[in-house]
């Protein structure tokens, strides 16, 4: 690993102040950033310690009816909070899909928007990577793929986002703050991270020197509590990223779904929201053709990046199933095996 | 650049200057304080071995520069049990034979500390595998792993109940 420099900032002035550096990073929980620095993808001459700033790890709910997470709320904090967790039941389970109980207790909310992808070529500093190293190429491209994208990819890189918590965030509409030399801005969160285009390795919109704020769930967010799941097929059943995963979400009434929330995860270089898919739902009555159309149109676009075909067919499945499962009920409990289709525990639903 | 933390580590207030911000709390405990008992597996957050508590919640000691815990309350495998004999969970582990090479059992029983003391264990062996996923065995003891983290869990809520 470089050596660097620790600064602990007591203000946000002087976090963004130090940032102005190009060779600084920011360190939240560490787990992303260190892990990059021991493999030498990364090496900040400066890391600015973002812990201590005031105010940040903070859950509210805002007068409107607003959620608003700061960004230094530790993925674990989110799901452990009673009243977070019933409004969104499908980002709680998101969150509990990932990574481990140690993991998550040290990551933070910022940090799992701004974690990299874990594409093998990306993190081997030897490999030809567009994303790491603008220019040399992509190794993934004729090499071990049958993870990478099938959504949204370019030929200079096939990378996927690895998160599970932006997927549902996508599908509910959040808003990212963002703070700056310029003062504060905000973008939906569907729309942060970027798409490889010919470049790879811009992959937020965050401009040098900005960092994340909060994230906000919008009012109405939470209307969707009683039908929301998020269920993701991984490798092996728990502590693994995602191959394909979706997040669902419905508004009933009388039998009609009002409208609908989806997204998918693990199939592009962001969380996909499937806007199109939402539409076609809205004013029909849950049936598993309707989930399969539905699947149908939120992959029209797919195409292998390349032994990943299979993909296709699996996303559209986790969607179609992730839809008949939230139509059936959000569960009373969190399940034993979070996000997991394998789980037969008690599924009782919560009547919410 | 140096830079003064202090560490209270199994209840001992350590002032430490560090002239390197590289160092991890896994380096910094087997290092420089010689608590071996914290083991270092992967170096990168993936097998657990590591595992300590900060402030009360289980965290990957390799994952964490040290100088970013300043103020922190650590407790490590060293300080888990009380003076005059074995924290159920160690206890539990013997009973239920709950290794065999023992070199991720640090890390186990620290996780499961840790598990047990967030609450979310639930009653069954399930919910105990799934907290447990983050600490790698590759011996495969997993079984007596999760009867022993299982009994421990039971015994906490027995005493938390009395």
């Amino acid at each position: 690993m470089k050596s660097f420099d620790y600064l602990r900032p007591d203000t946000l002035d002087e976090a963004l102040a130090a940032l102005s550096d190009p060779d600084a990073a920011a360190l939240g929980g560490g787990t992303n950033l260190l892990d990059l620095m021991k493999l030498g993808v990364a090496g900040p001459s400066k890391i600015v310690d973002l812990t201590r700033l005031p105010g940040l790890d903070r859950i509210e709910t805002l007068p409107d009816g607003t959620v608003r997470i700061g960004a230094l709320v530790r993925n674990a904090a989110l799901p452990r909070d009673p009243g977070f967790a019933a409004a969104f039941p499908m980002v709680a389970e998101a969150l509990l899909s990932g990574a481990s109980g140690q993991l998550r207790n040290a990551a933070t909310v910022g940090g799992n928007l701004m974690q990299a992808t874990r594409c093998a070529y990306f993190q081997d500093p030897f490999a030809a990577c567009n994303r790491r190293a603008p220019g040399t190429g992509c190794d993934a491209k004729d090499g071990a793929n049958r993870n990478h994208a099938i959504l949204g990819w370019s030929p200079a890189c096939i990378a996927t986002h690895p998160s599970d918590f932006c997927v549902p965030l996508a599908a509910l509409g959040a808003i990212v703050e963002i703070a700056g030399p310029d003062g504060l801005r905000e973008l939906p969160l569907a729309e942060f991270h970027l798409l490889p285009g010919e470049e790879a390795h811009l992959t937020t919109q965050l401009a040098p020197g900005e960092i994340v704020l909060a994230l906000r769930l919008p009012p109405g967010a939470a209307d969707f509590a009683g039908h929301a799941r998020y269920l993701k097929l991984r490798e092996r059943n728990s502590y693994a990223f995602a191959i394909v995963s979706a997040a669902a979400a419905l508004r009933l009434e009388d039998g009609v779904i009002r409208e609908a929330r989806l997204a998918l995860g693990g199939v592009a270089a962001r969380p996909w929201r499937a806007t199109a898919a939402e539409t076609l739902l809205a004013g029909a009555r849950p049936a598993p053709e309707t989930f399969a159309a539905a699947a149908e149109a939120a992959l029209a676009e797919a195409a292998p990046s390349g032994a990943n075909g299979f993909k296709i067919a699996l996303a559209g499945r986790i969607l179609a199933r992730a839809l008949a499962a939230a139509a059936a009920g959000t569960p009373a409990r969190m399940p034993a095996l979070p996000g997991s289709v394998l789980d037969d525990s008690d599924t009782e639903a919560a009547h919410a | 650049m140096t830079f003064s933390i202090t560490l209270t580590v199994n209840g001992t207030p350590h002032h430490l200057a560090l002239d390197d911000m590289r160092v991890t709390l896994l380096d910094l405990l087997r290092d420089r304080l010689g608590l071996t008992g914290t083991k270092k597996g992967c170096d990168r957050g993936q097998c657990g071995a590591c595992t300590v508590l900060v402030n009360g919640q289980r965290l990957n000691a390799c994952l964490a520069l040290a100088v970013q815990q300043d103020g922190a309350e650590i407790v490590t495998i060293e300080g888990l049990a009380p003076a005059d004999g074995l924290h159920p969970v160690q206890a539990a582990f013997l009973e239920h034979d709950a290794f065999q090479c023992g070199y991720c059992t640090p890390g186990q029983i620290m996780s499961a500390a840790g598990l047990i003391a967030e609450g979310e264990d639930g009653a069954d062996i399930e919910r105990i595998r799934e907290g447990m996923s983050g600490n790698i065995c590759r011996c495969g003891a997993y079984r007596g792993i999760s009867l022993a983290v299982a009994e421990a869990a039971r015994k906490a809520k027995t005493e938390a109940g009395a």
